[in-house]
């Protein structure tokens, strides 16, 4: 698979912007991963480089033979030049982690990216499903057959009182991660987000931002996810999530939005047109800018205060302006940061319609 | 001058507490360590217990601690200090080879959790599958008798016998 295949790829929407399914106003998306490890074999970080590679192919092997996932896309990210590493990460299909490692590692997702799995990550493998808005049974009926079908063509390590081995104990029983990405600018902009975080800490659920691990929360995105995987079921895990955890929030944010909407119709107002104006005029425009103004006109979209825009447009934006979309999308030219800006500034004026003079 | 117990008026009143009766009246007490115990307040010993207790605990932590030094996966040569210093495991034996110190670690970061509930590998069968569930029904049985939810019980205990005859 070429760099050119994956230029390609850049253009599409990723299925976790593609701005559907139910409560999709506060909900971007819902993402499920499994962790697995071949029995038998060590753990990636006592792995020499032999075994790792050996890993690598009797995993992507599997990943070839399991019909569901026959067509996947497999890609051998130790070969991709940085940029497109990069690219994967911004579309959700590997972590940054799995970026920046080094060895042999791979990643094999569908090619509408509703589903990856990552190969040699911090497990042997890292299987992901991911729908937009909330949908996390449907994610789970498709990674459960998933796993099935490679679990027919590998065995994995499992302890009678552990369950699914994995590297870190943190991980180890089910395996399971469940992360829902939210969309929270009502409640930051009331200053309601603190009880989240608390709640959520409470209920010993993890809290980062849009690119997982270590990235803050630019934009008003959130994701949400459980710590405990070992002593609950898989099922239990989800439950709460479909059932407590999220319906919560996102009455929260609603009710933020109301309250906004009801006493501090102005404010909210300038926001929302501050962001639209200044994504429509603006001629340096950094990442994280875009993300905020982006965040506060899709606030707008969705709480019917603006709607000269389009979703569709929204979310392509909150992809393709980051940094290595943009760079690959501007045909690979290497950019410095206040070109990069430049770019930025002027696709989203391009794809507002705005006329240039 | 110190005070002196009230109770047997020997000893020095190292202990003073001001009680409230069920008529609302306030009355100070001032007793010696012994008779404070006896009376039900502090536990005399606790001082002397507790230090015995930290003391327990740091040595437990040393012979832990020296116990961990040693300890080596013969799977894979990972050593217990080389897993707590970088957060991975090297290999699935060293789940059972640093157990005795793992447990612990893990049931913290699990909330309590030690055993797997959930999917299992469709090799292992249905048997452990039917103990899991057996497993869960009973946790949930307790939960809806603790919730006094008697008719979700009821349900939950035949399911329960369902299972035990299979």
């Amino acid at each position: 698979m070429s760099d050119f295949t994956l230029d390609k790829v850049a253009r599409n929407i990723s299925e976790w912007l593609r701005g559907e399914g139910p409560m999709h106003e506060i909900v971007i998306s819902s993402r499920i991963r499994l962790a697995r490890n071949v029995a038998g074999r060590r753990f990636l970080s006592r792995a020499d480089a032999d075994e790792r590679e050996h890993i690598a192919e009797v995993a992507a092997t599997a990943v070839r033979k399991a019909p569901r996932l026959s067509g996947y896309m497999q890609i051998d990210v130790a070969a991709l030049d940085e940029l497109h590493r990069r690219l994967l990460v911004e579309r959700r299909l590997i972590s940054r982690q799995h970026a920046e490692a080094s060895g042999a590692r791979r990643v094999a997702f569908a090619v509408d990216e509703t589903s990856a799995v990552m190969i040699n990550e911090e497990d042997h493998l890292r299987i992901q499903v991911i729908r937009s808005g909330f949908r996390l049974d449907e994610a789970w009926d498709e990674i459960n057959r998933i796993d099935d079908e490679l679990e027919d063509q590998l065995e994995f390590a499992f302890h009678p009182q552990y369950g699914y081995l994995t590297a870190c104990p943190t991980n180890v029983g089910t395996g399971l991660r469940v992360s829902v990405m939210l969309h929270l600018p009502a409640l930051r902009l009331t200053s309601e987000l603190d009880k989240v975080v608390e709640a959520a800490k409470e209920l010993r659920l993890a809290i980062r931002g849009l690119y997982g691990e270590g990235s803050d929360a630019t934009g008003d995105f959130f994701q949400i996810s459980n710590q405990i995987t070992l002593g609950r079921s898989e099922s239990e895990i989800i439950d709460d999530f479909r059932d407590q955890v999220i319906p919560r929030i996102v009455d929260f944010e609603r009710a933020a939005r109301q309250a906004l909407i009801d006493r501090r119709a102005i404010a909210l107002d300038d926001k929302i047109f501050r962001a639209i104006g200044a994504l429509k005029t603006a001629r340096l425009m950094s990442s994280n800018e875009a993300l905020q103004c982006l965040s506060h006109v899709r606030m707008g979209l969705h709480t019917g205060r603006l709607q000269s825009i389009d979703l569709t447009t929204l979310n392509e934006l909150l992809l393709h302006t980051q940094p290595a979309h943009l760079q690959v999308l501007s045909e690979g030219r290497s950019l410095n940061g206040q070109e990069r800006s430049e770019l930025r500034a002027a696709m989203i004026r391009r794809r507002l319609g705005v006329s240039e003079n | 001058m110190d005070m002196i117990c009230e109770k047997c008026s020997k000893e020095p009143a190292t202990f003073h507490v001001t009680e409230i009766d069920p008529d609302k009246n306030k009355m100070e007490r001032h007793l010696c360590d012994k008779c404070a115990a006896t009376e039900g307040f502090a536990v005399m010993s606790q001082p002397n217990s507790m230090l015995a207790e930290m003391e327990k605990i740091i040595a437990g932590g040393k012979t832990s601690l020296s116990k961990a030094g040693k300890l080596v996966c013969d799977e894979c040569g990972l050593s217990y200090v080389e897993f707590r210093n970088h957060g991975l495991l090297g290999c699935p034996h060293d789940y059972d080879a640093f157990r005795e110190l793992l447990n612990p670690l893990i049931e913290r970061a699990h909330d309590g959790g030690t055993s797997h509930v959930g999917k299992t590998p469709k090799r292992l069968g249905g048997d452990h599958k039917a103990a899991q569930d057996l497993a869960r029904c009973k946790r949930l049985l307790a939960d809806a008798v603790a919730a006094e939810d008697y008719e979700r019980a009821a349900k939950l205990r035949d399911k329960i016998q369902e299972l035990e005859s299979e």
